[in-house]
């Protein structure tokens, strides 16, 4: 009978969905900020306090956001990918060191080297709160027209890079070209 | 031994109460009652997205404590309980909340049980339906047929 078929077949897609669930990471939430505007922030610089720097700056460029403390241990393990990137020169990588220590900071930056084009000290985690932190490390990608285009929240690898980061990082600047 | 037994029960209540009372805070937020009562009925709905199933008010993560702090400048700055809410929301999203809201797109999760009950309840109609036909059947067929 075919009417005796409908309760195993309603039984294998509540099946296939929770076996899909199983190899969901949980600890992956999506960010609201997504295709919003870039939280604005103006924050002083880890290596000088009388300088700040500000999000306004960065306008009209596509830029990096990579969230980082010396208290994470993805953050160690992503570093060497972040010099790596920052060797193409193809974005700027503005650092936003949460929650640290100043001198840890900038000792971390000259043992490991420094990827950074400039790096915000957020000591309180106003601005991470602006921009949904929760877990570092976490890499946001802004376009050119100053709205986050992408959130990647793990260690950065080279293969993210080219394949979430590169495609947008291109697509932002035509058409940010083709407006002008 | 009866007092012994009363100095158990009342100890044993305060441990119950005392978490829900103290919260992680190390002294209140606002001196003000009603105030506090806002703070901590607020950090009670909050989700912690560092230790996902406590709330800030139950989390010492270092997140926590920020969000707790970001709630207490929200009700100082006068802001309402919704516009803390969509504080929240809007930078980490519908998952800060711990009593969901409906949306688009959870629509079919919180329609699901009232559906799967219609569904239910259509299919017992019919069933009670047809069953009672049948008796109707054996009940009446029979006996015209003899007489």
């Amino acid at each position: 009978m075919k009417k005796s078929l409908i309760p195993l077949l309603l039984f294998v897609a509540l099946g296939a969905f929770l076996f899909i669930g199983l190899f969901r990471d949980p600890r992956y939430v999506p960010s609201p900020l997504i295709g919003k505007p870039a939280p604005e922030f103006s924050l002083p610089s880890l290596q000088d306090a009388s300088y700040p720097v500000a999000s306004k700056e960065l306008k009209g460029q596509p830029w990096v956001l990579n969230v980082w403390g010396t208290w994470c241990a993805g953050c160690r393990q992503e570093h060497d990918v972040l010099l790596a990137i920052a060797q193409q020169r193809a974005v700027p990588i503005v650092g936003l060191n949460w929650k640290d220590d100043n001198a840890a900071a900038q000792q971390w930056l000259r043992d490991l080297g420094n990827p950074y084009s400039v790096v915000a000290e957020d000591r309180e985690g106003q601005v991470a709160i602006d921009w949904g932190v929760y877990g570092a490390p976490e890499t946001f990608l802004i376009g050119s027209d100053g709205t986050v285009l992408y959130k990647h929240i793990a260690p950065m690898t080279m293969e993210v890079w080219n394949t979430e980061f590169l495609p947008r990082i291109e697509s932002s600047r035509a058409t940010a070209g083709s407006k002008s | 031994m009866i007092t012994r037994l009363l100095h158990a029960c009342l100890l044993i209540g305060f441990l119950a109460v005392a978490p829900a009372v103290h919260a992680i805070d190390t002294q209140p937020a606002f001196d003000d009652p009603a105030l506090q009562q806002r703070y901590e009925r607020i950090n009670r709905e909050l989700r912690c997205l560092v230790c996902q199933n406590q709330t800030i008010a139950d989390s010492n993560a270092t997140l926590a404590t920020d969000l707790r702090r970001e709630v207490r400048e929200l009700i100082a700055a006068g802001r309402t309980d919704d516009e803390i809410r969509e504080f929240m929301i809007e930078r980490y999203g519908d998952f800060v909340l711990y009593r969901p809201r409906m949306t688009a797109t959870n629509f079919l999760l919180w329609g699901a049980p009232v559906i799967l009950l219609a569904i239910g309840a259509i299919a017992v109609v019919r069933v009670v339906r047809r069953r009672s036909k049948e008796a109707d059947i054996d009940t009446a067929g029979p006996e015209a047929g003899s007489s």
